[in-house]
Protein backbone atom coordinates (compact mmCIF):
# COMPACT_ATOMS: atom_id res chain seq x y z
CA UNK A 1 0.00 0.00 0.00
CA UNK A 2 0.96 3.43 -0.78
CA UNK A 3 2.15 6.20 1.87
CA UNK A 4 -0.65 8.27 0.36
CA UNK A 5 -3.27 5.81 0.90
CA UNK A 6 -1.38 4.87 3.95
CA UNK A 7 -2.09 8.60 5.62
CA UNK A 8 -5.40 8.99 3.82
CA UNK A 9 -6.41 5.53 6.07
CA UNK A 10 -6.23 6.73 9.37
CA UNK A 11 -8.55 9.78 8.81
CA UNK A 12 -11.46 8.09 7.28
CA UNK A 13 -14.30 6.94 9.28
CA UNK A 14 -16.36 3.93 9.57
CA UNK A 15 -18.88 5.02 11.86
CA UNK A 16 -21.00 7.05 9.56
CA UNK A 17 -23.95 5.35 7.81
CA UNK A 18 -24.23 5.40 4.27
CA UNK A 19 -26.62 7.62 2.37
CA UNK A 20 -27.80 9.10 -0.89
CA UNK A 21 -28.98 12.43 -2.17
CA UNK A 22 -32.75 12.89 -1.52
CA UNK A 23 -32.43 11.18 1.87
CA UNK A 24 -33.53 13.11 4.86
CA UNK A 25 -30.48 13.61 8.08
CA UNK A 26 -29.74 14.45 11.06
CA UNK A 27 -26.26 15.96 11.62
CA UNK A 28 -24.85 16.80 14.59
CA UNK A 29 -21.96 18.94 14.61
CA UNK A 30 -19.05 19.55 17.97
CA UNK A 31 -18.71 22.95 17.92
CA UNK A 32 -15.99 24.85 20.15
CA UNK A 33 -16.71 28.43 21.90
CA UNK A 34 -14.06 29.24 23.68
CA UNK A 35 -12.84 26.44 25.98
CA UNK A 36 -16.61 24.96 25.97
CA UNK A 37 -18.08 22.52 23.05
CA UNK A 38 -21.58 21.59 22.22
CA UNK A 39 -23.66 19.79 19.53
CA UNK A 40 -25.14 21.62 16.96
CA UNK A 41 -27.83 19.32 15.49
CA UNK A 42 -28.61 20.11 11.26
CA UNK A 43 -31.52 18.36 10.01
CA UNK A 44 -32.40 18.07 6.30
CA UNK A 45 -32.03 16.85 2.37
CA UNK A 46 -29.01 15.95 1.09
CA UNK A 47 -28.48 17.32 -2.12
CA UNK A 48 -25.38 16.67 -3.40
CA UNK A 49 -22.60 13.91 -2.25
CA UNK A 50 -19.08 15.02 -3.88
CA UNK A 51 -15.67 13.13 -3.66
CA UNK A 52 -14.64 9.70 -2.87
CA UNK A 53 -12.06 8.29 0.04
CA UNK A 54 -11.08 11.41 2.52
CA UNK A 55 -11.97 13.97 0.45
CA UNK A 56 -15.94 13.32 0.39
CA UNK A 57 -18.35 15.72 1.05
CA UNK A 58 -21.72 15.81 1.14
CA UNK A 59 -24.50 19.19 1.23
CA UNK A 60 -27.38 19.31 3.42
CA UNK A 61 -30.44 21.56 2.63
CA UNK A 62 -33.16 22.47 4.80
CA UNK A 63 -35.49 25.59 4.78
CA UNK A 64 -35.21 27.75 8.43
CA UNK A 65 -37.60 30.29 8.74
CA UNK A 66 -38.81 30.30 4.82
CA UNK A 67 -34.71 30.79 4.55
CA UNK A 68 -33.09 28.37 2.20
CA UNK A 69 -29.98 27.10 4.38
CA UNK A 70 -27.10 24.87 3.10
CA UNK A 71 -24.29 23.16 4.61
CA UNK A 72 -21.17 21.38 3.29
CA UNK A 73 -19.55 18.61 5.37
CA UNK A 74 -16.88 16.68 5.13
CA UNK A 75 -18.07 13.03 5.57
CA UNK A 76 -14.84 12.12 7.09
CA UNK A 77 -14.88 15.28 9.16
CA UNK A 78 -13.89 14.48 13.42
CA UNK A 79 -16.39 17.44 13.78
CA UNK A 80 -19.12 15.20 13.26
CA UNK A 81 -20.58 13.77 16.48
CA UNK A 82 -23.26 11.77 14.50
CA UNK A 83 -24.84 11.75 11.41
CA UNK A 84 -28.42 9.93 11.34
CA UNK A 85 -30.54 8.69 8.62
CA UNK A 86 -34.03 9.82 9.49
CA UNK A 87 -35.86 8.68 5.66
CA UNK A 88 -34.41 7.56 2.55
CA UNK A 89 -35.50 9.83 -0.17
CA UNK A 90 -37.06 8.35 -4.14
CA UNK A 91 -34.73 10.51 -6.59
CA UNK A 92 -33.92 10.10 -9.94
CA UNK A 93 -31.12 13.07 -9.85
CA UNK A 94 -27.56 12.72 -8.01
CA UNK A 95 -27.72 16.29 -7.60
CA UNK A 96 -30.91 18.04 -6.65
CA UNK A 97 -30.55 21.68 -7.17
CA UNK A 98 -33.56 21.76 -8.39
CA UNK A 99 -35.07 21.92 -4.69
CA UNK A 100 -33.28 25.18 -4.12
CA UNK A 101 -36.05 26.61 -6.73
CA UNK A 102 -39.38 25.17 -5.45
CA UNK A 103 -40.56 25.68 -1.95
CA UNK A 104 -43.16 24.31 0.16
CA UNK A 105 -45.35 21.45 -0.81
CA UNK A 106 -43.68 21.56 -3.86
CA UNK A 107 -40.02 20.70 -2.34
CA UNK A 108 -41.18 17.40 -0.99
CA UNK A 109 -39.20 14.76 -2.02
CA UNK A 110 -41.18 10.86 -2.14
CA UNK A 111 -40.07 8.42 0.52
CA UNK A 112 -38.81 5.22 -0.90
CA UNK A 113 -40.41 2.24 0.62
CA UNK B 1 20.92 38.17 6.04
CA UNK B 2 24.00 37.52 8.18
CA UNK B 3 21.96 38.50 11.69
CA UNK B 4 18.90 36.57 10.43
CA UNK B 5 21.28 33.71 9.75
CA UNK B 6 22.92 34.08 12.97
CA UNK B 7 19.61 34.02 14.84
CA UNK B 8 18.65 30.65 13.39
CA UNK B 9 21.82 28.83 14.11
CA UNK B 10 20.92 29.47 17.57
CA UNK B 11 17.47 28.13 17.18
CA UNK B 12 19.02 24.91 15.44
CA UNK B 13 21.58 23.28 17.58
CA UNK B 14 23.43 19.81 16.42
CA UNK B 15 21.80 19.76 13.40
CA UNK B 16 21.91 20.34 9.77
CA UNK B 17 19.63 22.87 8.37
CA UNK B 18 17.98 21.01 5.33
CA UNK B 19 17.51 17.82 4.20
CA UNK B 20 16.64 16.30 0.59
CA UNK B 21 13.48 14.91 -0.20
CA UNK B 22 10.91 13.67 -3.21
CA UNK B 23 7.56 14.83 -3.66
CA UNK B 24 5.27 11.90 -2.91
CA UNK B 25 1.99 13.82 -3.39
CA UNK B 26 -0.51 15.72 -1.91
CA UNK B 27 -3.97 14.38 0.27
CA UNK B 28 -6.05 15.68 2.66
CA UNK B 29 -6.01 15.19 6.94
CA UNK B 30 -8.08 16.68 9.21
CA UNK B 31 -7.22 19.24 12.43
CA UNK B 32 -8.58 18.09 15.70
CA UNK B 33 -11.23 20.57 15.13
CA UNK B 34 -12.03 18.79 12.22
CA UNK B 35 -10.88 21.10 9.57
CA UNK B 36 -9.89 19.66 6.56
CA UNK B 37 -5.94 20.58 5.93
CA UNK B 38 -4.47 19.99 2.56
CA UNK B 39 -0.93 18.31 2.83
CA UNK B 40 1.82 17.64 0.90
CA UNK B 41 3.84 14.28 1.20
CA UNK B 42 7.73 14.62 1.27
CA UNK B 43 9.38 11.68 1.53
CA UNK B 44 13.26 12.44 3.12
CA UNK B 45 15.93 10.42 4.92
CA UNK B 46 19.32 11.24 3.41
CA UNK B 47 22.74 9.08 3.85
CA UNK B 48 25.85 11.13 4.87
CA UNK B 49 27.66 11.46 2.18
CA UNK B 50 30.74 13.87 3.21
CA UNK B 51 31.56 15.87 6.13
CA UNK B 52 33.42 19.19 5.16
CA UNK B 53 35.61 20.61 7.50
CA UNK B 54 37.30 24.47 8.20
CA UNK B 55 40.40 22.37 8.52
CA UNK B 56 40.75 20.65 5.46
CA UNK B 57 37.78 22.80 2.77
CA UNK B 58 38.20 25.89 4.69
CA UNK B 59 34.61 25.81 5.59
CA UNK B 60 32.05 23.99 7.76
CA UNK B 61 29.06 21.54 6.16
CA UNK B 62 27.54 18.28 5.59
CA UNK B 63 27.12 16.23 2.59
CA UNK B 64 23.65 14.31 2.14
CA UNK B 65 21.97 12.38 -0.86
CA UNK B 66 19.11 11.01 -1.22
CA UNK B 67 17.47 8.61 -3.86
CA UNK B 68 18.90 5.30 -4.59
CA UNK B 69 20.39 4.75 -7.78
CA UNK B 70 21.70 1.74 -10.24
CA UNK B 71 25.70 1.43 -9.76
CA UNK B 72 25.81 1.24 -13.16
CA UNK B 73 24.37 4.85 -13.99
CA UNK B 74 27.07 6.51 -12.23
CA UNK B 75 30.34 7.40 -13.33
CA UNK B 76 33.70 6.46 -11.83
CA UNK B 77 34.50 9.59 -9.66
CA UNK B 78 30.93 9.42 -8.16
CA UNK B 79 31.11 5.71 -7.72
CA UNK B 80 34.17 6.39 -5.76
CA UNK B 81 33.19 9.18 -3.51
CA UNK B 82 30.09 7.20 -2.29
CA UNK B 83 31.78 3.65 -1.87
CA UNK B 84 34.68 5.92 0.62
CA UNK B 85 31.24 6.76 2.61
CA UNK B 86 29.95 3.42 2.38
CA UNK B 87 26.55 4.84 1.14
CA UNK B 88 24.51 3.72 -1.87
CA UNK B 89 24.81 5.44 -5.07
CA UNK B 90 22.09 7.98 -4.92
CA UNK B 91 20.56 11.14 -7.67
CA UNK B 92 21.20 13.84 -5.32
CA UNK B 93 23.78 15.31 -3.42
CA UNK B 94 23.78 18.44 -1.79
CA UNK B 95 25.72 20.30 1.22
CA UNK B 96 24.09 22.20 4.12
CA UNK B 97 25.72 24.26 6.66
CA UNK B 98 24.93 23.77 10.26
CA UNK B 99 26.00 23.48 13.38
CA UNK B 100 27.82 20.74 16.00
CA UNK B 101 28.34 19.03 12.47
CA UNK B 102 30.86 16.43 14.25
CA UNK B 103 27.55 14.02 14.82
CA UNK B 104 27.02 13.18 11.24
CA UNK B 105 29.32 10.64 10.02
CA UNK B 106 29.65 9.56 6.69
CA UNK B 107 27.72 6.41 5.63
CA UNK B 108 25.11 7.45 8.52
CA UNK B 109 21.44 7.80 7.97
CA UNK B 110 19.50 11.22 8.92
CA UNK B 111 16.29 11.06 9.25
CA UNK B 112 13.72 13.54 8.60
CA UNK B 113 12.34 13.15 12.61
CA UNK B 114 16.00 14.56 13.56
CA UNK B 115 15.65 17.65 11.89
CA UNK B 116 12.50 18.68 11.70
CA UNK B 117 9.64 18.23 14.23
CA UNK B 118 5.62 18.89 14.03
CA UNK B 119 4.73 22.69 14.32
CA UNK B 120 8.77 23.65 12.34
CA UNK B 121 8.32 26.15 9.47
CA UNK B 122 10.14 25.23 6.20
CA UNK B 123 11.05 26.82 2.54
CA UNK B 124 10.94 24.15 0.06
CA UNK B 125 12.59 23.97 -3.32
CA UNK B 126 11.82 22.56 -6.42
CA UNK B 127 12.11 22.78 -9.89
CA UNK B 128 8.26 23.50 -11.23
CA UNK B 129 6.61 22.39 -13.71
CA UNK B 130 7.29 22.84 -17.24
CA UNK B 131 4.89 25.11 -18.97
CA UNK B 132 6.34 25.77 -22.73
CA UNK B 133 6.16 28.87 -24.61
CA UNK B 134 3.29 30.57 -22.82
CA UNK B 135 2.09 33.95 -23.93
CA UNK B 136 2.36 36.87 -22.06
CA UNK B 137 -1.47 36.48 -20.03
CA UNK B 138 -0.40 33.07 -18.60
CA UNK B 139 3.29 34.21 -18.57
CA UNK B 140 2.99 37.76 -16.58
CA UNK B 141 -0.46 37.58 -15.76
CA UNK B 142 -1.45 40.49 -18.58
CA UNK B 143 -4.59 41.61 -18.65
CA UNK B 144 -5.40 41.21 -22.46
CA UNK B 145 -7.51 42.89 -24.97
CA UNK B 146 -11.45 42.72 -25.29
CA UNK B 147 -12.75 39.96 -26.66
CA UNK B 148 -15.39 41.16 -28.68
CA UNK B 149 -16.38 44.34 -30.39
CA UNK B 150 -14.35 44.21 -33.29
CA UNK B 151 -11.54 44.11 -31.04
CA UNK B 152 -8.31 42.90 -32.74
CA UNK B 153 -6.08 43.11 -29.60
CA UNK B 154 -7.60 39.59 -27.77
CA UNK B 155 -4.36 38.19 -25.94
CA UNK B 156 -1.70 40.00 -27.40
CA UNK B 157 0.80 42.08 -25.08
CA UNK B 158 0.24 45.79 -26.28
CA UNK B 159 3.17 48.43 -26.42
CA UNK B 160 7.05 47.08 -25.28
CA UNK B 161 8.00 50.41 -25.45
CA UNK B 162 8.40 53.98 -27.01
CA UNK B 163 9.61 54.66 -30.76
CA UNK B 164 12.75 56.91 -31.96
CA UNK B 165 13.62 57.38 -28.59
CA UNK B 166 14.99 54.79 -27.11
CA UNK B 167 14.69 52.91 -30.64
CA UNK B 168 15.36 49.47 -28.41
CA UNK B 169 13.39 47.37 -26.25
CA UNK B 170 14.77 47.71 -22.73
CA UNK B 171 16.24 44.76 -21.06
CA UNK B 172 14.18 42.49 -18.92
CA UNK B 173 10.73 43.61 -20.81
CA UNK B 174 8.04 40.49 -20.16
CA UNK B 175 6.94 39.19 -23.16
CA UNK B 176 5.99 35.69 -24.08
CA UNK B 177 8.20 32.89 -23.93
CA UNK B 178 9.52 29.51 -21.70
CA UNK B 179 7.46 29.48 -18.54
CA UNK B 180 8.12 26.67 -15.68
CA UNK B 181 10.74 24.39 -15.13
CA UNK B 182 12.66 26.85 -13.08
CA UNK B 183 13.92 26.59 -9.41
CA UNK B 184 11.03 27.67 -7.07
CA UNK B 185 10.98 28.43 -3.45
CA UNK B 186 7.55 28.34 -1.05
CA UNK B 187 8.55 29.83 2.11
CA UNK B 188 7.10 29.30 5.45
CA UNK B 189 5.37 26.16 4.86
CA UNK B 190 4.03 24.65 8.34
CA UNK B 191 5.07 20.25 9.18
CA UNK B 192 1.83 19.44 10.31
CA UNK B 193 2.77 15.23 10.37
CA UNK B 194 5.89 13.08 10.69
CA UNK B 195 5.68 9.90 10.04
CA UNK B 196 9.02 8.80 11.29
CA UNK B 197 8.70 4.74 10.24
CA UNK B 198 8.56 5.72 6.76
CA UNK B 199 10.57 8.82 6.79
CA UNK B 200 8.04 11.04 5.41
CA UNK B 201 6.80 14.74 6.20
CA UNK B 202 3.79 16.39 5.89
CA UNK B 203 3.57 19.92 5.10
CA UNK B 204 0.35 21.84 4.92
CA UNK B 205 0.21 23.56 1.45
CA UNK B 206 1.66 22.92 -1.82
CA UNK B 207 5.13 22.61 -2.91
CA UNK B 208 6.92 22.59 -6.48
CA UNK B 209 7.10 20.94 -8.89
CA UNK B 210 5.38 17.64 -10.43
CA UNK B 211 4.58 14.03 -8.20
CA UNK B 212 8.34 12.45 -7.70
CA UNK B 213 9.97 15.57 -8.24
CA UNK B 214 13.32 16.53 -5.75
CA UNK B 215 12.43 18.88 -3.43
CA UNK B 216 15.14 20.68 -0.78
CA UNK B 217 13.46 21.40 2.59
CA UNK B 218 15.51 24.53 4.50
CA UNK B 219 14.52 25.49 8.11
CA UNK B 220 12.51 28.54 7.08
CA UNK B 221 14.38 31.97 6.60
CA UNK B 222 11.82 34.23 7.90
CA UNK B 223 10.52 32.83 10.88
Amino acid sequence: MGVLQDIEKNYIRTDIPEFNPGDTLLVKVRIKEGDKERLQPFEGTVIKKRGGGVRGTFTVRKVSYGVGVERIFPVNSPALESVKVLSKGKVRRAKLYYLRNLKGKAARIKVKR
Amino acid sequence: MNRLRARRAEKVKKMIEGILGKKIGMTHIYSEEGAMVPVTVIKAGNFVVQRKTREKEGYDAVQVGFGEKKESRVNKPMKGHFKKAGTPCLYRVMEFKGTELDNYKPGALVNCADVFKVGDFIDVSGESKGKGFMGSMRRHHFSGGAESHGSMHNRAPGSIGSSSDPSRVYKGMRMAGHMGSDNKTVQNLKVVGIRAEENVILVKGAVPGAVNGYVVIKKALKK
